[in-house]
């Protein structure tokens, strides 16, 4: 993890222009990364279109969740459900980032990692999942999914 | 010494696959078992099933004189239903001549060059196809039977690794969905185990047939990797590791599928 890590550091210290610099720097503290990735706050409406987008989410081949006008969602993974009430904004947006970082074995895509892949397609290349803005728009509508019964991140968890 | 090289090989490829849960052999299931009963009917019935076209013009091929050698497949085989019987259940089997293991259509295609001299049939095309299935079909109802082959320790130790190797964009292994979600709902599609007891398929969504190649370039772009080209070593690999992994279940071909 931490060699991941310095690898990824020196990437973007040495080679300045390559396609590595153009993924923001972000900070993880414990489990989340409490501030956002670019200036513009999320759009939880946008959000919503990217997670249903099968193309470009591709969320629902793994997850359930709140939507109903969707057909064939994935039993892979837990229901996003509630995700808003057990998980606070930074730890969502560490869980979208790089899964991997939280569970090694996650099968979960990390959305906004390029480093330490192998056989990328020339068509996806250096190229995270998601851009910057979408992680935060996914982040915004995810935030919006409260389960009355779920306890709300204690302040710690939040950070 | 290459022995005990190829043990220690091995050893490390199983000690890595420990990451993931293997099926064990009393779980495992043909790729028919997860289809709908409508489809899983049309390949049980052979008047139904599309790929059974593809064997008779396997048939017809089997009997025609080709290359610079005029000879035909069954100049040489005789006729298939005996010669061929039980063969592909044991491919893919070490090449002597080649120093390496064979798919069944590496195989026809070395028959092709080396004794009809004819030229090699293009990868999924559809003679290549075809002969591949009526060969199958010799086999169908026949366990999986791998051979005990020291020279291709090698090859199924190298498809293991591969197998539990994360690729692609979407970083996935191939055991991350078919040792360890198959059931499950990915999308639409039930994921099944990955056994090459079937192949080639008449595949519904392809409207035509297709090899087991076919089938792992589907998978490996469906995580955004870099498929291998038609013929790599890697997928010779991969499936000498699938056939040892499907050993004994009983052999499909033609299949159909989704
Ligand atoms: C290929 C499978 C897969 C895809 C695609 C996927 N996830 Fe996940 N996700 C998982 C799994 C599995 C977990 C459970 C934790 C783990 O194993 O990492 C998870 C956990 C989560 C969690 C935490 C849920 C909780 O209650 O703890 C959130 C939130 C989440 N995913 C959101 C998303 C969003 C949003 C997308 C799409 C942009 C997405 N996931 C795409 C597999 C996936
Ligand atoms: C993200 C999930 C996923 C990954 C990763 C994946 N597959 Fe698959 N695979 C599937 C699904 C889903 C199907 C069934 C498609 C259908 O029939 O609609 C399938 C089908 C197959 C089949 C056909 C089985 C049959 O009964 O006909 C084989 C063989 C196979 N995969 C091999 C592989 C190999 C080899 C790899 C790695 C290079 C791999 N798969 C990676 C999801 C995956």
């Amino acid at each position: 993890m931490d060699k991941r890590c310095a690898a990824a550091l020196i990437m973007l210290a040495c080679c300045a222009p390559a396609a590595a610099a153009s993924l923001q720097t972000y900070e993880i503290a414990g489990d989340a990364i409490v501030a956002p990735l670019g200036a513009t706050q999320g759009d939880p409406a946008k959000g919503r279109a990217i997670i249903v987008d099968r193309q470009k989410g591709l969320c629902l081949l793994c997850h359930s969740g709140p939507f109903p006008e969707q057909r064939f969602q994935g039993d892979i993974a837990p229901s996003l459900a509630g995700a808003g009430s057990r998980l606070s904004e930074g730890q969502l947006r560490l869980r979208m980032v790089d899964s991997t970082r939280i569970n090694q074995d996650s099968v979960m895509p990390s959305y906004y990692r390029i480093d330490h892949l192998s056989r990328v397609a020339p068509a996806q290349r250096d190229k995270p999942i998601l851009e910057a803005q979408d992680i935060e728009n996914v982040v915004a509508f995810l935030l919006t999914l409260r389960d009355q019964n779920s306890p709300q991140p204690s302040p710690k968890e939040a950070r | 010494m290459s022995r005990v090289r190829a043990v220690i090989v091995l050893v490390c490829a199983s000690a890595a696959s420990l990451a993931h849960a293997e099926v064990a052999l009393d779980q495992r299931k043909s790729g028919a078992d997860f289809m709908s009963a409508a489809t899983r009917a049309m390949q049980d019935d052979d008047t139904a099933n599309p790929a059974m076209l593809s064997t008779l013009d396997g048939e017809s091929l089997w009997t025609e004189k080709a290359g610079d050698a005029q000879k035909s497949c069954g100049d040489c085989h005789g006729p298939a239903p005996q010669s061929m019987k039980g063969v592909a259940a044991r491919y893919p089997a070490y090449n002597v001549a080649r120093k390496a293991p064979l798919d069944l259509s590496g195989q026809v295609n070395a028959c092709r060059t080396d004794q009809q001299k004819a030229e090699a049939f293009k990868p999924e095309s559809a003679q290549l196809l075809a002969l591949s299935a009526y060969i199958g079909l010799q086999s169908r109802g026949m366990p999986v039977s791998p051979p005990d082959d020291a020279r291709l320790a090698p090859s199924r130790a190298q498809g293991e690794a591969l197998w539990s190797q994360r690729i692609g964009q979407l970083n996935f292994s191939c055991a991350q969905c078919h040792d360890d979600n198959w059931g499950k709902r990915l999308g639409s599609a039930l994921i099944p185990q990955a056994h090459p007891n079937a192949y080639p398929i008449y595949r519904l969504d392809w409207q035509g047939m297709g090899s087991l190649q076919r089938r792992f370039r589907n998978c490996m772009s469906g995580v955004r990797a870099q498929a291998y080209p038609y013929g790599a070593q890697e997928f010779i690999d991969l499936e000498v590791f699938l056939s040892h992994r499907a050993r004994g279940m009983p052999v499909e071909t033609p299949g159909v599928r989704p």
